[in-house]
């Protein structure tokens, strides 16, 4: 920092001064005074002066004086020489010109000499002048100069004593000396500065950043070459320039005032226009204010160019930021491949080439692993054991070539001590070169699938062995089957045999019947001659037991055809009426033998009938014939009826006979049954009729109903569908 | 036997009938019958005698049994109907077969009446009348009760 005082330039340079001599004439001869003159003007420095003032004073005859003067560097009014008076009593004497109302300062001020008696110097603050009373004559400039006097000549007061002309013109020479004095040192100093100043320049420019001093107004006060090519703009530079300049002197100005606003904003960023290539400068702006101890203050400013810097930053910032990315995106790599390995249920284990284990998933670690609580010297010994078997697994790979092993290792669960058949598959991993920098193995508990083995095996033998007892079971069955195959087929044959031996019986047991039948016949018929009475009945009893034999066997042949399936059912269709008509001409002979009144009951319209003609005829005939056989006396009735809903007909015979008690309505449908087996003598029959009724009623898809009281009558009735439906 | 048959048969007047039965008692019986009813019965035991007699005499009216040694009556009764000399010669079955499937059996075989043995003797003369009207009956039928 530079100061300087440009009132010192200002001063005129002194008057070359007559130097005294340092004898004590009482008059001042012109020689004298030329002498002394000399002597001052060889005096180099102010207290020279002041003690050859001094000297000259006392030739004068002064016997007592001080010397002060005004030190230019504090302000401050200082004794420098003394004269008459020991120099303890002066040297501490000094006065600061800021204390304007001490008698000295003012006198200082002024161009007269100042008497200070007793009574002033008594009030004198600070150390006490070493006089009682004295003039004070101040050593002053040129008239013209004005200004603050140089200094104050303090000359003791005596009662006899004046201050002649001699005094006031010795105070004068000083005067003038001492202003010679300081000019040449204000010269040797402003040479000084020059250099200072070139020198301070030559390296502020020698700077490449640009360094400015500004006032507190913000005005250039110094800027270095640097500063200089951004904010002015020499005469005859281009309007472009011009207009850079003056837009950076703008730039520039409003951040230096946000910087004398704000303490923390001295540091920062400013967007410059290079004036000459008119690219864009960013700079760092370091802005630091001071204050002038000789009054008024500023701001330096350096600008630092950061724009290349910036771009460095930049690009180093990039660098780092793909960095981190790279480096989160490893760590996320890395991340999940932990958790996928950790979340593998199958152990998983990585050894180094070395064979020792660098890296377990929690499973593998609960079965190469003891911790804490669960440590224990069972625990341990498995561990160690597992450690073992899978060392031993290990040691294969190592030795071979081969990039996988696969092998069935038994291990033990450390913590249960359960045996545990492990597949195991180890495989290398390489680098780029081909070297083995890990392996790794994953093992896979096979329990589960020997278990699945083991019941896959139980359930395929149970499955044999069902097989086994289906095929045996339908072996039986179809033994069972062709058995009864064979059963049935003896069967047929033994039904077959049946009808062939009923038939066979039948014509055998009818041939010898015809015979009798026959010769019994000639004989009544009388074509083998005449027959006495008695004897005529008696072949008129074999004639008639011959008949009922003829019965016996011809419903013994129906009833066996028609269990046997063998009565063939003939559909035919024809008129109800005509057939009660030929019955009852059938039974004609029979009704004509008894007293019984026989009537008909026919409606009106009565439709043809579709079935089996003949057995509908033999039904209703065998109902009709046990009615006149079994009514003694009365009536008997044929009725038809027609139930158009139902569509059926039905054919009732009513008697008014012995009637059949309730216990033996039933059963008289069985075979062989009537009511009372006495009555087959009595009646005559074979007891298969009403059976032989019931059988057919139901092939022709009907029934016989009875109703009866014994002494009454009974009712029995044929009911049929008009129309046969075939099966 | 007869070897002048041809003069023989309007001599006599009497229409022949065939009777093939191998059980003696019912040749007996309808032989006697038959004379009486003024028919005259030609006998043969089997089915080849039947066919002999039938081709040789050529009866009014044949009663067959059916249940014959050798040849049995259906197989006697198909060839009769084949053969051009006795194909119009009626032919009545005369069994003790009683089965249904016996009489259609015969009717297949060309038998134009079915009559089940032991049969009524007024039955069987009111069938064989319907054939062959006798000529002239040595005795009124006589009446039963």
């Amino acid at each position: 920092m530079i100061t300087l005082h440009s009132s010192l330039l200002r001063r005129t340079p002194p008057r070359p001064a007559e130097a005294p001599s340092r004898e004590r004439p009482a008059v001042l001869t012109a020689e004298r005074k030329l002498a002394y003159a000399d002597a001052l003007l060889r005096c180099s420095d102010p207290e020279a002066c002041a003690h050859v003032a001094l000297g000259l004073l006392q030739n004068l005859g002064v016997r007592a004086a001080v010397c002060t003067l005004l030190q230019p560097e504090d302000g401050e009014l200082r004794a420098v020489a003394g004269l008459g008076v020991a120099p303890a009593l002066w040297e501490d004497l000094h006065i600061s010109v800021q204390e304007t109302s001490h008698p000295l300062v003012v006198a200082l001020g002024g161009t007269e000499p100042v008497l200070v008696n007793r009574e002033q110097v008594m009030r004198l603050p600070g150390p006490p002048p070493p006089f009682p009373a004295f003039h004070a004559v101040p050593l002053i400039r040129a008239e013209a100069e004005g200004g603050p006097g140089l200094g104050l000549v303090l000359i003791q007061h005596t009662a006899a004593s004046e201050l002649g002309e001699e005094l006031l013109w010795v105070c004068g020479m000083l005067s003038a000396k001492l202003v010679g004095l300081d000019y040449r040192r204000l010269l040797a100093a402003e040479k000084r500065y020059k250099r200072e100043r070139a020198h301070f320049h030559s390296i502020i420019d020698a700077v490449t950043d640009p360094i400015l001093l500004t006032d507190m107004e913000g005005r250039i006060i110094i800027a270095n070459s640097r500063a200089e090519s951004l904010f002015s703009a020499p005469e005859g530079t281009s309007e472009g320039r011009r207009r850079a300049v003056a837009l950076n002197n703008m730039l520039f100005s409003a951040a230096l005032f946000t910087t004398m606003e704000d303490a923390d904003a001295r540091r920062r960023e400013l967007l410059l226009v290079d004036p000459s290539e008119g690219r864009d400068l960013l700079f760092e702006l370091l802005s630091t204010p001071f204050v002038d101890p000789h009054g008024g203050g500023g701001v330096v400013s350096v600008l630092r160019n950061i724009t290349d810097l910036r771009s460095a930053t930049a690009e180093l910032e990039e660098n780092y930021r793909r960095l981190r990315v790279a480096e989160a995106e490893m760590r996320a790599e890395r991340d999940r491949l932990d958790l996928i390995i950790s979340s593998v249920a199958d152990p998983i284990l990585v050894t180094d080439p070395g064979g020792s284990i660098v890296l377990m998933n929690p499973p593998a670690q609960r079965l190469f692993e003891v911790e804490g609580e669960q440590r224990g010297e069972e625990a341990t010994r498995r561990v160690r054991a597992n450690d073992a078997v899978f060392s031993s697994f290990m040691s294969n790979l190592y030795t071979g070539h081969m990039m996988r092993w696969r092998g069935e290792l038994g291990l033990v669960d450390p913590h249960t001590g359960t045996t545990i058949p492990v597949e195991a598959i180890a495989g290398k991993v390489l680098t780029k070169g081909g070297e083995v920098t890990a392996i790794v193995t994953i093992l896979h508990d096979r329990t589960e699938a020997l278990e699945k083995a083991r019941l896959y095996d139980q359930v395929k033998r149970h499955s044999e062995e069902l097989k086994q007892r289906v095929n045996e079971a339908t072996a039986e069955l179809a033994a069972q089957n062709e058995l009864l195959r064979r059963q049935a087929m003896a069967l047929e044959q033994a039904s077959e045999m049946k009808s062939q031996f009923l038939a066979t019986m039948s014509h055998e047991l009818r041939t010898p019947l015809n015979a009798i039948i026959g010769y019994t016949q000639l004989l009544l018929q009388g074509i083998s001659g005449e027959v006495p009475p008695p004897q005529h009945k008696k072949l008129t009893r074999i004639a008639s037991n011959a008949q009922h034999l003829l019965s016996l066997i011809n419903d013994l042949l129906d009833i066996t055809r028609i269990e046997s399936g063998k009565m063939p059912i003939h559909v035919e269709t024809f008129e109800l009426r005509a057939l009660i008509k030929d019955v009852m001409a059938e039974v004609e002979p029979i009704i004509a033998r008894t007293q019984l009144t026989v009537t008909q009951e026919l409606p009106e319209e009565l439709p043809e009938l579709r079935s089996d003609r003949q057995k509908v005829k033999q039904v209703v005939l065998n109902l009709l014939s046990n009615a006149l056989k079994f009514t003694p006396a009365g009536s008997v009735q044929v009725q038809v009826r027609h139930d158009v809903e139902r569509d059926t007909v039905s054919i009732s015979v009513k008697d008014t006979g012995i009637g059949i008690p309730e216990a033996e309505q039933q059963r008289i449908f069985e075979d062989f049954r009537q009511a009372d087996n006495s009555y087959t003598r009595q009646y005559g029959g074979t007891g298969l009729g009403l059976s032989i009724c019931r059988r057919l009623a139901a092939m022709l898809g009907g029934h016989i109903s009875l109703e009866s009281q014994v002494g009454v009558g009974s009712t029995f009735t044929l009911h049929l569908p008009r129309q046969l439906r075939r099966k | 036997m007869n070897r002048s048959k041809a003069v023989k048969k309007p001599l006599r007047g009497k229409p022949v009938v065939l009777v093939v039965d191998d059980y003696e008692d019912a040749v007996d019986i309808i032989t006697e019958l038959l004379t009486f009813e003024g028919y005259e019965p030609v006998v043969a035991r089997n089915g080849a005698e039947a066919l002999d007699k039938a081709y040789a005499q050529v009866p009014d009216l044949i009663l067959m049994d059916l249940s014959l040694p050798e040849l049995d009556g259906w197989e006697a009764s198909r060839r009769l109907k084949a053969d051009k000399r006795t194909a119009h010669v009626p032919i009545i079955a005369l069994t003790a077969h009683a089965l249904t499937q016996h009489a259609e059996k015969a009717r297949a075989a060309g038998c134009d009446a079915f009559v089940t043995k032991p049969c009524d003797p007024d039955k069987l003369m009111t069938e064989i009348r319907r054939f062959v009207p006798a000529v002239a009956p040595s005795t009124p039928v006589s009446s039963r009760e």
